[in-house]
C-alpha cells in the first residue's frame, strides 16, 4: 500500500447514525502542502467526517491514519498537530477574546500573549482582544477562532464552515490564510458549501447522499 | 515546545476559576442555598437545643448534598453547549486531565466553599464548636467524593436536555454512604465519642473515587462527544 508517511489518510470510512448510513465508503489523502474542499447538499455527512478525521467519532468500518499510523495510536502527537475549528466558534462568553486563545492554545504549545495577539492582529481583531467574547459580532467571533487556529501553528487545519458569518474582506483573509499555510507545507481540510477560487490548486471532495 | 501535564492541569484550573468568578451568581446560589435550608429547619421545629443539636449532623449533611448538586449540572454542560469541550478534548492532553482539572476547581468552588461556611451553620444549629474541626473534615472529605461522584453523572447527563433531575437520580443514591459516615462522623464528635473510624471510611471512600472515577468521567464524556 502507497501510504504518505508525511500526512492524512482516510480509508473506506462507513458511520452509521441510527438507522441512516451516512458515511458510505469515503476515501480520501491529504499530504503536506495541500488543500482538500469537501462540499455536498445538507446531511451527507460532511461535519460527521470531519469528526471521524478529528478522532472524535469512531467510525464503524474503515481507517484514519496519521504519518503513517492509525490515529488511536498516535492520539496525542496527533492531537498536538491539528488544528480544529468547528461550525460554532466555540468561544466563551465570559472571557476576553485573549483569554480564550490563552486557554486553548496554552493547552497545545507554550504561547506568549504577544504571540496571541500577533494572530488576533493578523485576522484583523486586535481591537476585540480585551473585549468578552459574547458582545463580539458573529463575524468577530468568526475571526478570533480564525486566530486560534493561526496561533496553534498545527500542520494539519480542519475546518469545518469557517465562511458562516464572514465578511468578503473576512473570506479573502481566511483564502489568503490557507495558501500561506499550504505554501508553508501545511494542508487544510475545508468543509464549506459555497465554491472557493484560490490561486493555489485545491482538490475537491463532493459527498453525496 | 509542547505543555506537559502538569501545566495543563494547572491553566484549566485556572479557566475554571476565572470563569466561576465572572459569573458571582452561580457562585453563591449554592452556598445561599446551604445556608437558607439549613435555617429553615430550626424555624420548622422546636426550639429546644439538645433535639436540634440530635437533628444537626443530618440537617447539615443533607443540605450539604443538595446544594452541591445544584452546581454539578453546569461541570460540563457550559463547555458542550458552546463547543469548547470539543477544543478541549482535542488539545493533546488526554480528556483525562482536563476532567480531573475541572473537577477539582468545581471542588475548590462548591465544596471547599461550603466547608468554609459550615461553622457559621454549625453555631445556628447549636453544634458546639469543638466538633467543628471534625465537621469541616468531614464534610471537605465529603463534598471532594461527591464532586467525583457528579463527575460521572454529568458526563453521562451532558448530552440531554433536561438532565439535572437524572443527574440527582444517578448520584443521590451513590452518596447514600456519604450521608450516613459523615453525618455520624459529626454526632460522635457532638456526643464526646471518637469519630476517627468514620472519618477513615470517609477517606477511604475519597481515595476510592479519587482514582477511579475520572476515568468512568472521562469513558462518559468520550460516550457523549460521539
Amino acid at each position: 500500500m502507497n501510504t504518505p508517511v508525511d500526512g492524512l489518510r482516510v480509508e473506506k470510512v462507513h458511520v452509521w447514525r441510527g438507522d441512516r448510513h451516512v458515511l458510505k465508503g469515503v476515501s480520501l489523502a491529504l499530504a503536506s502542502g495541500q488543500l482538500l474542499h469537501v462540499s455536498g447538499p445538507n446531511g451527507t455527512g460532511k461535519t460527521t467526517l470531519l469528526r471521524v478525521i478529528c478522532g472524535l467519532l469512531r467510525p464503524e468500518q474503515g481507517s484514519v491514519s496519521w504519518r503513517g499510523q492509525p490515529i488511536s495510536s498516535v492520539r496525542g502527537e496527533y492531537q498536538a498537530a491539528l488544528a480544529y475549528a468547528s461550525h460554532e466558534p466555540a468561544l466563551k462568553g465570559d472571557l476576553t477574546a485573549l483569554e480564550n486563545l490563552r486557554f486553548a492554545v496554552g493547552l497545545k504549545r507554550r504561547v506568549s500573549p504577544g504571540e496571541l495577539r500577533a494572530s488576533l492582529e493578523q485576522t484583523g481583531v486586535a481591537a476585540c482582544a480585551d473585549l468578552p467574547a459574547r458582545v463580539l459580532s458573529a463575524g468577530q467571533r468568526r475571526r478570533v477562532a480564525m486566530a486560534r487556529v493561526l496561533a496553534m501553528n498545527a500542520p494539519l487545519w480542519l475546518l469545518d464552515e469557517p465562511f458562516t458569518n464572514l465578511d468578503a474582506a473576512g473570506t479573502r483573509l481566511l483564502m489568503e490564510m490557507l495558501q500561506s499555510h499550504a505554501e508553508g507545507g501545511g494542508s487544510a481540510l475545508v468543509v464549506a458549501h459555497q465554491e472557493l477560487v484560490m490561486a493555489r490548486d485545491m482538490r475537491s471532495l463532493v459527498l453525496t447522499a | 515546545m509542547s505543555v506537559g501535564p502538569g501545566e495543563a492541569f494547572a491553566l484549566v484550573v485556572h479557566r475554571e476559576l476565572r470563569l466561576s468568578f465572572r459569573r458571582p451568581d452561580q457562585l453563591l446560589q449554592p452556598l445561599v442555598f446551604f445556608l437558607i435550608v439549613t435555617t429553615l429547619f430550626p424555624l420548622g421545629l422546636s426550639l429546644q437545643l439538645s433535639l436540634l443539636r440530635d437533628m444537626a449532623p443530618g440537617v447539615l449533611w443533607v443540605a450539604a448534598l443538595l446544594s452541591s448538586l445544584l452546581s454539578l449540572d453546569s461541570l460540563f454542560k457550559s463547555d458542550a453547549d458552546d463547543g469548547t469541550l470539543e477544543q478541549l478534548a482535542l488539545c493533546g492532553q488526554g480528556l483525562t486531565v482536563i476532567v480531573v482539572a475541572k473537577t477539582f476547581a468545581h471542588w475548590l468552588v462548591s465544596g471547599l466553599a461550603l466547608v468554609l461556611v459550615s461553622p457559621l451553620v454549625g453555631t445556628a444549629l447549636g453544634i458546639p464548636g469543638s466538633v467543628f474541626a471534625t465537621m469541616m473534615l468531614s464534610l471537605a472529605l465529603g463534598t471532594l467524593t461527591l464532586s467525583w461522584l457528579g463527575a460521572i453523572g454529568a458526563g453521562l447527563t451532558v448530552g440531554l436536555k433536561r438532565g439535572n433531575v437524572l443527574l440527582s437520580l444517578i448520584v443521590l443514591p451513590l452518596a447514600m454512604p456519604l450521608l450516613i459516615f459523615g453525618a455520624a462522623a459529626t454526632d460522635r464528635a457532638i456526643s464526646g465519642v471518637s469519630a476517627s473510624g468514620a472519618l477513615y471510611f470517609l477517606a477511604a471512600l475519597c481515595v476510592f473515587t479519587c482514582t477511579l472515577a475520572p476515568f468512568a468521567a472521562t469513558a462518559a464524556l468520550h460516550i457523549t462527544l460521539e
